[in-house]
């Protein structure tokens, strides 16, 4: 019943999704529908990034840098190559007569991603803490010079431009329904338990049989692996990329996302991340009237302090508010009780 | 590759370490008391560099007296900024404290993005700094002997103030252990504002130092740096003073060194390089030159 009903609700939801995508491409300027791919992309990014930092307890600051590898692979995949003779005439010629479709691209980027996360993890997951974030946040750095000066590949500081703007609502909300399921699913499945384990008593988890390093690279190549891909989404959407597209910025708007949200949420991390880049888009023509450049980031980063200060576990903490009941209270209550009340206390 | 080359290199490299280090400093002063990393605290770099423009250009104060007056710039707005910032969250997850920095860095760095724009500004330093001094083989600028001498003389003073005096020893204290330090009476706070105040200050006189070398400052100035004192504190093991001198030094040499010794084409590594090391640090000898274990990293 449980089971069932969970999954109509998803069903559900992700067709109710899917008329509001068909709904925005026939009625959305181009304008607004980038906004609502960009919210779209930041989702895929935040609830991402929350499973390392979220569930296990990993704080790392990596995916920018994740978000360059993706989009630079994806998009060199993508250039056809009679423009890649010249853009980029010192390519190895195995990579330059390589012309891939969108999909097989946006995976590659990502496998891109995972492979560069599995090298950096090994050494960098060993560190705790505030010490995993500026270790991650180097990274940052070093993928930048590596961006910059590897001119032959990525055109160093120029970047690639002319990108085909491939990325449509409906590329970014597939992505999105993926991302959504499997760390719906991961966090409640037993992996997902082992992870929580960790993140809470990384002693008792190991004294009881579970893989700590083993589960924090999967997560760390995970996260990565959807970085990746909307790193490609990303290059296609502004159909440019450069070594200062993916910044520490990036990484810092990300992790306002995941504690204002509640680091381990799903849903609190979406309704963070969609506010939060509305919101930033909304200031933007009030920043750019009253020339007052930079307002609106002051603002988040005070919406931090207080919420770090007054609530620090974020809106809803670990737990899923439960959609379930809500909209249960709009379809009639019959086959909702049973899932919300199992809900509250796998979480609580 | 002549003698005269490598002996300038390393020059210029004692030169920049002597400016990590006492960015540095405050790194270490900071973590050792509250184990918090203070990622705003290279942004004290950019408040201090534009303090002394103030001072200088507004105030028409004479450059020496400007440098008492960043220090104090510098201590007041550290002190500030962990009353209003991190206070209230003590006692929370490390982690708290480092996205709590996180937001303040940001919103140092958008103030000045605010108040005096992106764009770099010009410093001027009195012509009497920039006149060329010859030692040897070298011709080395004034103002680059008065960074080093004003470095050293700053953080020789701040080893006998923590050595000897009443309050340098109760922040050791409380570095050693914060519950046994404040049963015995000791004031925490006042050791907690302290360190801030000190590594501040410290910091902002770097920015002083940084904007009369390069001749440029700007809001986002202390990012970088910042970030490159942090690992300066790491290599010479962080809650350690005599560490973060060391490391400063260390990573100053390190990275000129890098530059100037390899091939030019790998200079535009140099952060890379830097950062890597950081990684390679963390993993090998997480505890650094002079640090203790005081508890997990790795």
């Amino acid at each position: 019943m449980d089971q069932r009903a969970s999954y109509r609700a998803f069903i559900l939801v992700s067709l109710l999704g899917a008329g509001f995508v068909f709904l925005g491409t026939q009625s959305l300027d181009d304008y607004g529908r980038s906004i609502i791919e960009f919210v779209g992309i930041n989702i895929i990014l935040a609830v991402s990034l929350n499973i390392t930092n979220g569930l296990v307890g990993l704080f790392s600051l990596g995916h920018p840098a994740f978000m360059a590898i993706g989009g630079y692979t994806s998009a060199i995949l993508l250039i056809p190559a009679n423009r890649k003779a010249l853009l980029l005439p010192d390519l190895p010629h195995w990579l330059a007569s390589q012309e891939w479709t969108f999909l097989p691209a946006l995976i590659a980027g990502g496998g891109a991603a995972v492979l560069a996360a599995l090298i950096i993890g090994f050494p960098v997951l060993r560190l705790r803490g505030h010490y995993l974030a500026v270790a991650t946040l180097g990274f940052i750095f070093i993928v930048q010079s590596l961006a910059v000066n590897l001119s032959g590949i990525t055109r160093g500081a120029l970047g690639l431009s002319g990108l085909p703007a491939l990325t449509t609502l409906w590329w970014v909300y597939g992505w999105l329904l993926f991302t959504l399921v499997v760390c719906w699913r991961l966090k409640h499945s037993s992996l997902g338990r082992t992870m929580l384990a960790i993140r809470e008593n990384e002693l008792a988890a190991s004294c009881l049989g579970v893989k700590v390093t083993h589960t924090r690279i999967f997560a760390f190549a995970l996260g990565a692996f959807f970085a990746g891909v909307s790193g490609g989404l990303w290059a296609h959407l502004v159909t440019l990329i450069s070594p200062s597209s993916f910044t520490f910025l990036l990484a810092f708007q990300l992790v306002v996302m995941i504690v204002v949200g509640g680091s381990g949420s799903i849903i609190g991390t979406m309704l963070a991340a969609a506010i939060l880049t509305i919101a930033t888009e909304m200031l933007r023509p009030v920043e750019e009237s009253l020339d007052l450049f930079g307002a609106s980031q002051i603002l988040t980063a005070l919406c931090v302090l207080l919420v770090l200060i007054f609530r620090p576990r974020g809106l809803f903490g670990t737990a899923e508010p439960d959609l379930l009941r809500w909209s249960g209270l709009l379809f009639g209550r019959h086959w909702t009780r049973s899932g919300s009340k199992n809900r509250r206390k796998e979480v609580s | 590759m002549t003698t005269p080359y490598i002996l300038a290199q390393i020059v210029n490299g004692i030169i920049l370490g002597s400016m990590y280090a006492l960015v540095a400093i405050g790194f270490s002063m900071i973590y050792g008391i509250v184990r918090l990393i203070n990622f705003a605290h290279g942004d004290i770099l950019a408040i201090g560099a534009f303090a002394s423009l103030a001072g200088v250009a507004i105030f028409s104060l004479p450059f020496p007296l400007a440098i008492l007056a960043v220090l104090a710039v510098g201590a007041a707005i550290g002190v500030f900024i962990e009353r209003i910032a991190f206070r209230p969250m003590r006692g929370a997850p490390q982690v708290t404290g480092f996205i709590a920095s996180l937001a303040v860095a940001i919103i140092i760095e958008n103030l000045g993005i605010l108040t005096v724009s992106a764009q770099p500004r010009t410093f001027r330093v009195p012509h009497y700094l920039n006149d060329l001094v010859n030692i040897g083989t070298q011709s080395i600028r004034v103002i680059d002997i008065a960074i080093v001498i004003l470095a050293v003389c700053l953080m020789a003073f701040l080893a006998l103030f923590v050595r000897f005096s009443k309050i340098g020893i109760a922040m050791r204290a409380t570095a050693e252990n914060y519950d046994v330090a404040r049963l015995m009476g000791i004031n925490i706070d006042r050791m907690i504002m302290t360190a801030f105040a000190v590594g501040s200050g410290l910091a902002a006189t770097a920015g002083l130092m940084w904007g009369s070398k390069y001749g440029q400052i700007s809001p986002l100035m202390g990012l970088v740096p910042g970030l490159k004192a942090f690992v300066a504190a790491v290599i010479g093991g962080v809650g350690s003073i005599t560490g973060a001198m060391l490391g400063g030094y260390v990573l100053g040499l390190a990275e000129v060194l890098f530059v100037g010794l390899l091939p030019s084409e790998y200079s535009g590594y140099r952060n890379a390089f830097v950062f890597g090391a950081l990684i390679l640090i963390l993993l090998l000898m997480p505890n650094g030159l002079l640090g203790r274990n005081l508890e997990e990293r790795a």
